[in-house]
């Protein structure tokens, strides 16, 4: 990808993450979704500071590769717990939202502990080892938590075509960098698997953009009639 | 291979997924029924719509202004056209049941296809009203 095109989709995507949240503001869903709404204020704000770094230091630079690194564990942090929001929407009338926020918390410990299991052995730049590595581990573990929530989804028939919808997104987005991660790792010295982010670095602002746009919140629909299976 | 199992799986999610969230978006458009104007515009008389229509009505569609409402709509639906299509031609051979579902899958967009049209049809002709009252 050129150099051009990539500050393109640089600034293409801290546009669409604004534009999420003025979205969601216009149809009064942003403290109803508060959590997927602060993700993307936080990813637009570390967009535009990275673009910064990377133009004042460098792309080999070491403040860019810290700043990279660190801004990216935040973020996983950030979306795990929007995806942890989600989780609460679906089992609202359950009254289980306590239960989700201490599961949260839990499953969050948990993971950081097996990356610092995982990463204690590294001498130097330990604190750089783990938060690349509890992301990574946070980002299989979103994907997986993604198609637990899907199949809740589908098991209590949720209506709501928002819920429904941000779900899937979210799902699509969670997979996708599974599958661009595994590609990378079997083929290293290709570069076709570096699209995948990109690609996926704009598709979650512009399906939760959508969402909130053109959605309205007592939209209904059937989860049978998106499932899919075939009949 | 571990890797690889990983990679298998995410895929299959990853279709899953986009499938699910292109009938979501396809889903809200089904229930409604292609106008009398369309079917004349287009020559479609059968109930349900052929998929094979899809491009034609697409095409017909772009000919009209747009409002730009539907752009990031039709383009997902476009996307999973050719999605199904591809998965069609590959799995088709094989597993005869896939057929039948994908045709249905493909007269929804179809289906859909027609929906736009019916809605750049009337925001032509309400623009022309417009321009005709000014």
């Amino acid at each position: 990808m050129s150099r051009t095109l990539e500050f393109a989709v640089w600034f293409l995507t801290a546009l669409l993450q604004i534009g999420v949240v003025v979205c969601a503001i216009r149809a009064k869903s942003f403290l109803q979704f508060f959590p997927l709404n602060f993700y993307m204020l936080v990813a637009s704000l570390f967009t535009i500071v990275r673009f910064m770094v990377l133009v004042k230091f460098g792309l080999a630079s070491s403040q860019y590769f810290y700043f990279y690194y660190y801004s990216d564990a935040l973020l996983t942090i950030c979306l795990f717990f929007a995806l942890m929001a989600l989780f609460a929407h679906v089992f609202h009338e359950m009254g289980a939202e306590t239960y989700i926020r201490i599961g949260a918390i839990l499953v969050l410990g948990l993971i950081s502990a097996v990356s610092y299991f995982v990463v204690r052995q590294a001498q130097d730049q330990m604190l750089t080892h783990f938060v690349a590595k509890l992301s990574q581990n946070l980002y299989f573990i979103g994907a997986v938590i993604t198609y637990v929530l899907w199949a809740a989804v589908r098991k209590m028939h949720e209506t709501r075509t928002q819920l429904i919808q941000l779900v899937l997104s979210l799902g699509v987005y969670f997979s996708a960098y599974a599958a661009s991660w595994a590609l990378a790792v079997i083929y290293p010295e290709s570069s076709m698997w570096k699209f995948g982010p990109y690609i996926m670095s704009l598709w979650l602002p512009l399906a939760w953009g959508y969402t909130f746009l053109k959605i309205p919140e007592g939209a209904r629909l059937a989860t049978a009639r998106v499932t899919a299976a075939a009949r | 291979m571990t890797t690889a199992l990983i990679f298998v799986l995410s895929v299959v999610a990853l279709l899953q997924f986009f499938i699910s969230y292109c009938r979501s978006v396809i889903a809200a458009t089904v229930t409604q029924p292609v106008s009398d104007q369309v079917r004349e515009v287009t020559g479609i008389r059968d109930p349900e719509i052929d998929g094979a229509e899809f491009a034609r009505l697409l095409q017909l569609a772009r000919l009209c202004p747009e409002s730009g409402k539907d752009r990031a709509r039709i383009a997902a639906v476009r996307a999973y056209y050719r999605l199904l299509s591809v998965f069609r031609t590959i799995s088709g051979r094989y597993i005869p049941g896939v057929v039948s579902w994908t045709e249905r899958e493909l007269s929804r967009c179809a289906h859909f296809a027609a929906i736009a049209l019916d809605r750049r049809i009337n925001y032509s002709r309400g623009l022309m009203a417009q321009q005709l009252s000014s």
